[in-house]
């Protein structure tokens, strides 16, 4: 056993998720389709430090929930081992009712991205967030249960009397608050937030994430946060990862994602959000699509669309690995054109683009 | 197929015949009969499209922009309807028309793309044939013809090999490729307006700005007039001329984009502006707009926004502002600072 870590709260080695997508086992037979495979996760590894953020951003299919769902626990890896504070965690599937994994699950919770959808609407919210505290046994006085709510409704900014109501009396917003503090209601250390504030308005999305930022410094919580919002993530992490089709292809703290973005994927990103910044101004979109995850391009998957691809790019696949030049395991990428120096790894790195545009 | 030919370039200072805006919208005002009383969803909206300007129009959800469009387009589900107001297309009347004229309006002179391509497109038919049929509806071609515009409208939308394509079925298309399609059925007849309700929310950023720039390439080539309805005022900034800032129902700010965004004059825009995340900057706290918009059944008398603002005073509970000209752009508030 390696010496307990201190910093590290989550390690995922090398997970991977594959679904099988296969039509029906007789009309594979019958019509003769082979096995269908999708690989929504593929050899993963990160860690996420005690008190962080992290964010893991990429369009939509990049595999991000599934990720989140593995790290809950929700899902079982396929490959690879996910520990938590040092411990393997089980999936809920596999080991759910051990006694040790009851303990862990208590430590981890995660927050939606439809309020609409994960709230039971025939429940009130006080039973809704005293869920956790009846199933991890945290108290057992009805009156100390209802204290508790009211004082997390409190801490979410709604009204303790709210707890008697229905979610259906709630707006989007109001209504992640409550979800807030559902997830509050156990003192977890960890909190998985998939898209927690997609479905709201800007002006609320604006409230939530403030509030998040708030429970973060007063609780000390571990966030991992999902968004394909780049500019929520700018706003909200400490560090980011940034996935396509099943991986992630660069890895770094926010202000060097966001002010010296390396791999190419993550450039085309950058620029294709709309600015207020730039009334008016003309610009040239990237072309293309996310390719089929049944059907993933050789190489890297990014390369159908990247202007930096050479054959390299088209027959092997880059790792992710540390930027040449820089403290190891700070900033990762996985690009060749970084690796080999094609593009530089300082600067805007828009120096040598001409040279292999015209091939791709 | 009278007005095909004819291509209107916009100058700023056009005169002569051809200077009245394209749309004029007046004193709007929808309602909903229900049996609690009537809610007024739309109340006073004005504003006009000139001819060949994308105009924006923003707010939160429920704020009323997409009832705007709908108003528009002769599609208010019932029972909504337009209770007051006029809407002059062209300087003649649209919303009084008797259905069977509004409908050979609607796709020849004004188009619309929806939210979600998906839905906008018949999952039975060919795209070829549901534009095929669009075409043969409104200008007189032959099925032959009909075809070959339904090929150029796919390739002039960034379809790659548009000749195979036309035969496919919407599912055999990506969400991005599929909007493609909902915007060459808007083009098919050369409308003067698009109503674009929420154009790109469905697609991924990088898709999203593929199809802004397509449409913005195409509303330039056939000098169309565009309604852009949307929530993210990132679109806004890139594509529109003037923008509209709705809020419960109502207009709260006109203008030029580039004074709204950078010079916003009502507190609700300034606001709605702050809480916008930005990627180039990493603020500790987003200023944000305390509560949420009011239900259509609960609106504050005086100015709907007064129980949000930071600036409210006695006046503002009681008396509702209209919109009053400040520079360029016109903001519905009793206590701007100019």
């Amino acid at each position: 056993m390696p010496s307990s870590d201190t910093v590290t709260l989550v390690q995922a080695d090398s997970i991977s998720k594959v679904f099988d997508v296969s039509a029906p086992w007789l009309n594979r037979v019958l019509e003769r389709k082979p096995r269908l495979l999708l690989h929504a996760v593929d050899k993963l590894s990160l860690v996420i430090r005690r008190g962080e953020t992290l964010a893991l951003v990429g369009e939509s299919g990049c595999g991000k929930s599934t990720v989140a769902r593995l790290l809950v626990g929700l899902y079982r890896c396929s490959t690879g081992s996910i520990r938590f504070d040092g411990q393997p965690m089980p999936a809920i599937e596999d080991a759910g009712h051990g006694a040790s994994a009851h303990a862990m699950r208590r430590r981890i919770q995660m927050i939606f991205q439809d309020p609409y959808a994960s709230l039971n609407p025939r429940w009130t919210v006080g039973r809704i967030i005293a869920e956790p505290i009846h199933v991890h046994r945290l108290l057992a006085d009805e009156s100390a249960i209802r204290e508790r709510v009211a004082a997390l409704l409190a801490q979410v900014g709604l009204s303790p009397n709210d707890a008697v109501k229905y979610p259906h009396q709630f707006s989007g917003g109001q209504r992640q608050r409550i979800s807030i503090a559902r997830a509050l209601a156990s003192e977890p250390e960890f909190l998985v937030c998939d898209e927690p504030t997609s479905a709201l308005d800007v002006s609320v999305q604006a409230q939530v994430l403030n509030l998040m930022r708030e429970l973060q410094r007063e609780r000390g919580l571990t966030y991992l946060f999902i968004s394909h919002n780049l500019a929520v993530v700018r706003h909200v992490s400490d560090r980011v990862g940034v996935m396509y089709l099943g991986r992630i292809v660069e890895l770094a703290d926010n202000a060097d994602l966001f002010g010296n973005p390396l791999h190419p994927y993550t450039r085309m990103l950058l620029d294709a959000i709309p600015d207020l910044e730039r009334v008016g101004r003309p610009r040239t979109p990237v072309a293309g699509e996310v390719p089929n995850p049944l059907d993933p391009p050789a190489g890297c998957a990014f390369n159908p669309r990247c202007p930096l691809a050479n054959d390299r790019c088209r027959r092997e696949r880059p790792e992710l690995a540390s930027v040449p030049g820089e403290a190891t395991g700070r900033r990762m990428v996985a690009c060749f054109a970084i690796e080999e120096g094609r593009i530089s790894s300082r600067g805007d790195g828009q120096t040598s683009r001409s040279e292999d545009s015209g091939r791709a | 197929m009278s007005a095909a030919s004819t291509i209107v370039h916009p100058t700023a200072g056009d005169a002569g015949s051809r200077s009245a805006p394209l749309l004029q919208v007046r004193g709007l005002r929808v309602e909903f009969p229900t049996r609690r009383g009537t809610l007024v969803a739309l109340d006073d909206v004005t504003f006009e499209i000139g001819r060949g300007e994308t105009l924006g129009v923003v707010g939160e959800s429920g704020a009323g922009k997409s009832l705007t469009g709908a108003s528009i387009i002769g599609l208010l589900e019932p029972p909504g309807r337009i209770a007051s107001g006029q809407i002059l297309f062209d300087g003649k009347r649209l919303d009084n028309l008797p259905a069977e004229q509004m409908r050979r309006i609607r796709g020849r002179q004004i188009a619309a793309i929806f939210q979600d391509p998906l839905t906008s497109l018949n999952p039975l038919f060919t795209v070829g044939r549901q534009l095929i049929d669009t075409i043969c509806t409104h200008l007189e071609l032959n099925q032959a013809q009909a075809r070959q515009r339904a090929i150029e409208l796919l390739a002039d939308t960034g379809i790659p090999a548009p000749e195979n394509r036309v035969d496919h079925y919407p599912h055999q298309f990506s969400g991005g490729m599929r909007q493609r399609v909902v915007i060459a059925l808007a083009l098919a007849a050369q409308p003067r307006l698009i109503v674009a309700d929420e154009p790109t929310t469905a697609l991924d950023v990088s898709i999203q700005a593929q199809i802004i720039a397509l449409l913005k390439r195409l509303a330039r080539e056939h000098s169309t007039s565009v309604m852009l309805i949307t929530h993210d005022m990132g679109v806004i900034a890139e594509t529109a001329d003037r923008v509209a800032v709705m809020y419960a129902g109502r207009i709260a700010e006109i203008g030029p984009v580039d004074e709204v965004i950078h010079r916003p004059r009502h507190p609700y825009t300034q606001g709605l502006m702050a809480s916008i995340p930005s990627v180039h900057e990493n603020r500790e706290r987003l200023a944000q707009i305390d509560g949420a918009m009011p239900r259509l059944n609960a609106i504050p008398t005086g100015c709907a926004f007064n129980p949000r603002c930071p600036r409210v005073q006695a006046r503002c509970r009681e008396q509702r502002p209209e919109l009053r000209e400040y520079g360029a752009s016109q903001a519905a508030c009793w206590f701007v600072d100019v």
